[in-house]
């Protein structure tokens, strides 16, 4: 489910043709005004020059661990257009002077036969680059994380500092890019910074990869400017019944159907609204559904995922689940259980190596926002029916 | 100067919030929520850095 339109350019967009010789890339991906796919928006031209100019030779990154269950984006992309990709790392990998690069995949799958047979063919001009396999635990694909992992030891995210800029795999000052940002500095490189931001919101140009998931007749990837209205992708998926979207993913947050449909798909715009850009994920409940009852039990799969190093997480989020689970179950212990999930989640973020409790946190904040008035009668012990009903987020076990 | 904590080498053990109360709580599991300094807390802000027996303080010159 793609929509063919002219600005369909990420996926099955025309070739790239030859690579342009002597293009300034971290120029152009600055004039480009690129920022970052992978879910933090970053403008991906300083993450270019932070590793740049250092006395060892970085190492870049290719991501497309995809930690966030809900997304199939970096999927997608690599299935459709891996030579893009690997135009983007080869380009990357010039500006900063790396000389070797890993395309991290998720595990439990082949890498795609694109992908493999893109390697050999595609010219990477004495870039090496090497496939790795990431586990499938949502915080494996986190930048420290990855960097650990490369550098031989567990999937797991490291206190900072030092950055992985600094001192990332072996050692090595480290570029990690999500692979739809690479795809974008071969876009930008190739068809110059005008033509690359001539489409899209002026901020945050370009077009977005939005996965749309949940309870719409066909999920799947769609390609958008950014700015369009979030309501687009809802539409591409066939969506009619819209009671609330999860926006941004598991570590994201909910928005009302409404809210959700104008909500425009940038960073700053999805803030404004109250959700989340992320990786670009929107996940549709139908207005029947029992939105606290789906988010304990997100809750749930988020608890189980942390990583087990920092105490707040360790201990905050198993609690934040069983207290939204009793205040979702009703009884005389659920208003207080209601009360705590609301301290509990205002002091967890910023409180771990990584960013997974602040995502939790917010996720269970939000749905306490916008199912407020189902909430509230949970807790004093009247179930709206969508509890007892199917659940539509699927949450890997 | 503010006080940044390796959340990872954590354990919780809790002295920091004794030793500098005008800056740091313990959560409900009795971890550190760190705020600001307060002018003139310099000397204590050290000493809890020091006390740590993780070794999970350290004392950032920016704010």
């Amino acid at each position: 489910m793609t929509t063919a339109t002219l600005t369909t350019r990420l996926l099955g967009g025309p070739p790239l043709g030859p690579r342009p010789a002597g293009v300034d890339v971290e120029a152009a991906v600055a004039a480009a005004g690129l920022v970052g796919r992978g879910g933090g928006g970053f403008p991906t031209a300083r993450k270019l020059a932070a590793v740049r100019g250092r006395r060892r030779a970085p190492v870049l990154v290719a991501n497309a661990a995809e930690g966030e269950p809900l997304s199939t984006k970096d999927a997608t992309l690599l299935a459709r257009a891996p030579h893009q990709v690997l135009e983007g790392i080869v380009l990357a990998a010039s500006a900063v002077g790396a000389r070797e690069a890993y395309l991290c995949l998720p595990a439990g799958l082949a890498p795609p036969p694109a992908v493999q047979d893109a390697v050999r063919r595609h010219d990477l001009a004495g870039v090496t680059v090497r496939l790795r396999a990431v586990p499938r635990r949502y915080v494996a694909s986190e930048e420290s994380a990855l960097v650990q992992l490369l550098s031989g030891g567990p999937a797991l995210p490291t206190s900072r500092p030092p950055r992985a800029a600094e001192r990332g795999v072996r050692g090595a000052p480290t570029l990690v890019l999500n692979v739809e940002t690479l795809a974008g500095v071969a876009l930008a490189v190739h068809c110059g910074p005008q033509r690359y931001r001539a489409v899209g919101d002026p901020a945050e140009p370009g077009t977005l990869l939005v996965t749309v998931a949940g309870a719409v007749p066909a999920p799947g990837v769609v390609e958008l400017p950014t700015g369009t209205p979030a309501g687009t992708a809802l539409a591409a998926a066939g969506a009619v019944d819209v009671g609330a979207v999860l926006t941004g993913g598991y570590g994201g947050a909910w928005l009302s159907g409404e809210a959700a449909r104008s909500a425009p798909l940038t960073h700053a715009g999805m803030r404004t609204a109250g959700g989340v850009l992320g990786p670009g994920i929107l996940a549709v409940l139908p207005r029947h559904a029992c939105g606290p009852a789906e988010t304990a039990a997100v809750a749930r799969y988020l608890a189980g995922q942390s990583a087990g190093q920092c105490g707040p997480c360790v201990f905050g989020l198993p609690d934040i689940a069983g207290a939204l689970d009793a205040a979702v179950a009703g009884g005389p212990h659920a208003p207080a259980a209601l009360a705590a999930v609301r301290r509990w989640t205002a002091t967890l973020p910023g409180r771990g190596a990584c960013r997974h409790p602040d995502g939790a946190a917010r996720l269970v904040a939000s749905a306490l926002r916008v199912f407020a008035a189902d909430l509230s009668a949970h807790v004093s012990g009247r179930p709206c029916a969508g509890f007892f009903g199917p659940r539509y987020l699927e949450v890997p076990r | 100067m503010r006080i940044e904590v390796d959340r990872i080498a954590c354990r919780g053990d809790g002295l920091c919030a004794g030793l500098l109360p005008e800056a740091v709580t313990l959560d409900d599991w009795g971890f550190p929520i760190v705020g600001p300094l307060p002018p003139g807390s310099e000397k204590a802000a050290r000493r809890a850095v020091a006390a740590c027996p993780a070794l999970a303080l350290r004392l950032e010159a920016r704010t």
